[in-house]
């Protein structure tokens, strides 16, 4: 199984803090590297898909469980 | 019979050609545009400047190149917050600084402003839900490699210098190195 790199919490912040406390932690990350969003903005949902088509990072997963959304996203 | 079927194989021939050429011209003609967004920040409201700098740092945040032109009342997202200006080189540029106070911090709402009332709701509202007030997401851009441009003609215009302007902008530029940044974008946007 692929271990996460890395957990970006942005619980509690709105658009557009959780894309920007994504982009810092995949900026440290390597091209491979899987990282952990969570977040319980309801506008990531159609937002961090967009993110992943325009910036080129590949989303592997997503899902939401008691109001928090986590997502995981492989650096391209 | 076989002298109609040569001309129609000749007339393909002709009209493939055509088409060849007409594909190889509009190739040639095509911009390559950048993975790139140019906003021209035109209006200073707070309800304006705000959704430019969301849509700034997500873009930025989303590895799309990024470049802001602050032009006329845009611009004064721009000026220093710090103490009362007394910029402008006479009376009418003067009054121009005293009626439009730098920084977004200080900038009024298009609509229920409420001689100030607007915005202290509207930044209240905004921090209970986390979402950054606009002088932050400034701060952010300039930090996440977003260019912030000044219009040199609205700078000659309202009398500001550049020394006048926040630490970090670009070097001032005029319509058509605006108009250069916007050719080259796939998105543009007049705000």
């Amino acid at each position: 199984m692929d271990v996460i790199t890395a957990t970006v919490d942005a619980r509690g912040q709105s658009c557009p803090g959780p894309l920007v406390a994504l982009h810092k932690a995949l900026r440290d990350g390597r091209s491979g590297d899987l990282f952990e969003l969570l977040a319980t903005d309801p506008g990531s949902k159609s937002d961090v898909p967009s993110w992943a088509t325009l910036s080129g990072n590949e989303l592997l997963e997503s899902g939401e469980s008691q109001g928090v959304f986590r997502y995981v996203i492989r650096k391209a | 019979m076989s002298q109609t079927i040569e001309t129609t194989t000749q007339d393909t021939a002709a009209l493939r050609e055509l088409i060849d050429q007409a594909l190889a011209e509009r190739e040639s003609n095509q911009i390559n545009k950048k993975n790139k967004i140019t906003i021209v920040a035109w209006d200073g409201h707070l309800d304006r400047v705000w959704p430019t700098l969301i849509l700034s740092t997500t873009a930025a945040a989303s590895a799309m190149e990024v470049s802001v032109f602050f032009t006329f009342w845009g611009l004064f997202a721009l000026v220093k917050p710090e103490r009362r200006r007394k910029t402008g080189k006479d009376w009418m540029t003067k009054a121009l600084g005293q009626m439009n106070p730098g920084s977004t911090s200080k900038a009024k709402l298009s609509r229920y402003n409420f001689a100030g009332m607007g915005p202290w709701m509207l930044g209240k509202v905004a921090e209970d839900y986390k979402t950054p007030h606009p002088s932050e997401l400034l701060q952010l851009a300039r930090d996440m490699g977003v260019r912030l441009i000044p219009c040199q003609m609205t700078m000659d215009l309202m009398g500001i210098g550049v020394e006048d302007l926040i630490d970090g902008v670009d070097e001032p530029i005029g319509a058509a190195t605006a108009l250069l940044e916007m050719k080259e974008s796939a998105i543009q946007l007049f705000i």
